[in-house]
């Protein structure tokens, strides 16, 4: 520390940066944390049986585990392509 | 009933050993007779930090396999009676380690003692997963610092869940927050995260904060635990570290910058 530091004004503070990407980061990880083990699994089981039928993208599914205190909810997202039936 | 304290924090150098050698010296200084064990096979570093590193003879390892008994093994410590040191093995690689081995030494000394602090490596393999695995309490060391906040949060996670007591269904391990290497003064600036800051991330209890010490690294270089150096501001955070998880009422310290304008014009001696 020194005498230039003292009159020093901080600009946009750097702790304040790393709080808000630890935090995001942080909410993000725990809530994967407490994700089922077998929604990886799940999801390509599924991605598999949708293929069947339609063309879609290895991408193209999502599969979403949310937990509150009073329920577990279980978010599927499938986005179609623009023709969607497989003519074979 | 005795206590198994762990020492974690997932990232290294954040102050793992020079804590678990400041805590068993302070838990032993209250008149608790404390074992303190070095869970780093292969990079032992507690008995250096003790200044024990010339009596090892037998090791954490060597009791496991029944080629050594337990008091064969365990230091005592020079500055005080009540503390005894069990180093790790610096030739074997951590599989040595085995949690059926861990377990009965722990059930050992739980016998005999009324703190086991536990001094876990860096990491989350297995030497680390076992210094957790028995604890009762945890003392989660953290740096106010973006990788050691991420670190000690995916620690936790694992002690939530792979701890002896989570896969018991026991009551989970306490888990307390230790603050080291803290510069009141960069988080005037803007420049560290601050106390609040990691405690509401991490929503953990709060054990003390360590600040950022010259006299750490003087205790090492001399092979005493810096809580031995009462005049240190480490020494004292310790002291006051010790005391809280003791029970006592202290309230904390050196959060704030306390140098007035003259010590900050002309900076620390």
């Amino acid at each position: 520390m020194s005498l230039l530091d003292y009159f020093k004004t901080s600009k946009a503070s750097s702790a304040s940066l790393a709080k808000e990407r630890l935090q995001i980061l942080v909410a993000h990880e725990r809530s994967s944390r407490n994700q089922p083990s077998y929604l990886p699994q799940l999801q390509k089981e599924l991605l598999e049986v949708i293929r069947k039928y339609i063309n879609v993208d290895q991408d193209a599914i999502s599969v979403n585990f949310e937990q509150n205190d009073t329920q577990e909810t279980l978010e599927l997202n499938i986005v179609l392509p623009e023709h969607q039936t497989k003519t074979s | 009933m005795a206590r198994i304290i762990v020492v974690t924090s997932g990232k290294g150098g954040v102050g793992k050993t020079t804590t678990s050698a400041a805590i068993a010296m302070g838990l032993a200084k209250k008149g608790h007779k404390t074992a303190v064990i070095d869970f780093d096979v292969g990079l032992r570093n507690l008995d250096l930090i003790m200044g024990c590193e010339r009596r090892v003879v037998y090791d954490f390892v060597n009791v496991i396999n029944g080629e050594a008994t337990l008091n064969q093994a365990l230091i005592r410590d020079k500055n005080c009676n009540l503390l005894y040191i069990l180093p790790a093995s610096q030739t074997r690689d951590k599989d040595a380690l085995s949690q059926e081995g861990v377990g009965k030494i722990l059930d050992e000394l739980k016998k005999d003692f009324k703190y086991i602090v536990c001094d876990s490596p860096a990491g989350i393999e297995k030497g680390a997963h076992l210094a957790m695995y028995f604890a009762d309490d945890a003392f989660i060391v953290t740096n106010p610092e973006v990788s050691s906040v991420r670190d000690s949060d995916r620690m936790l996670g694992i002690l939530s869940s792979k701890s002896r007591r989570a896969e018991q269904n026991e009551d989970p391990i306490k888990e307390y927050l230790l603050l080291s290497r803290y510069s009141p003064d960069r988080v005037k600036l803007g420049e560290m995260l601050s106390v609040e800051d990691v405690q509401e991330i991490l929503s953990l209890h709060l054990l003390g904060v360590i600040p950022e010490s010259k006299s750490v690294l003087n205790a090492s270089n001399s092979g005493t635990p810096v809580i031995l150096d009462e005049k240190s501001d480490a020494g004292q955070a310790y002291a006051d570290i010790v005391a809280r998880y003791l029970g006592e009422d202290k309230p904390h310290r050196f959060i704030d910058d306390k140098k007035g304008l003259f010590g900050k014009l002309f900076g620390r001696k």
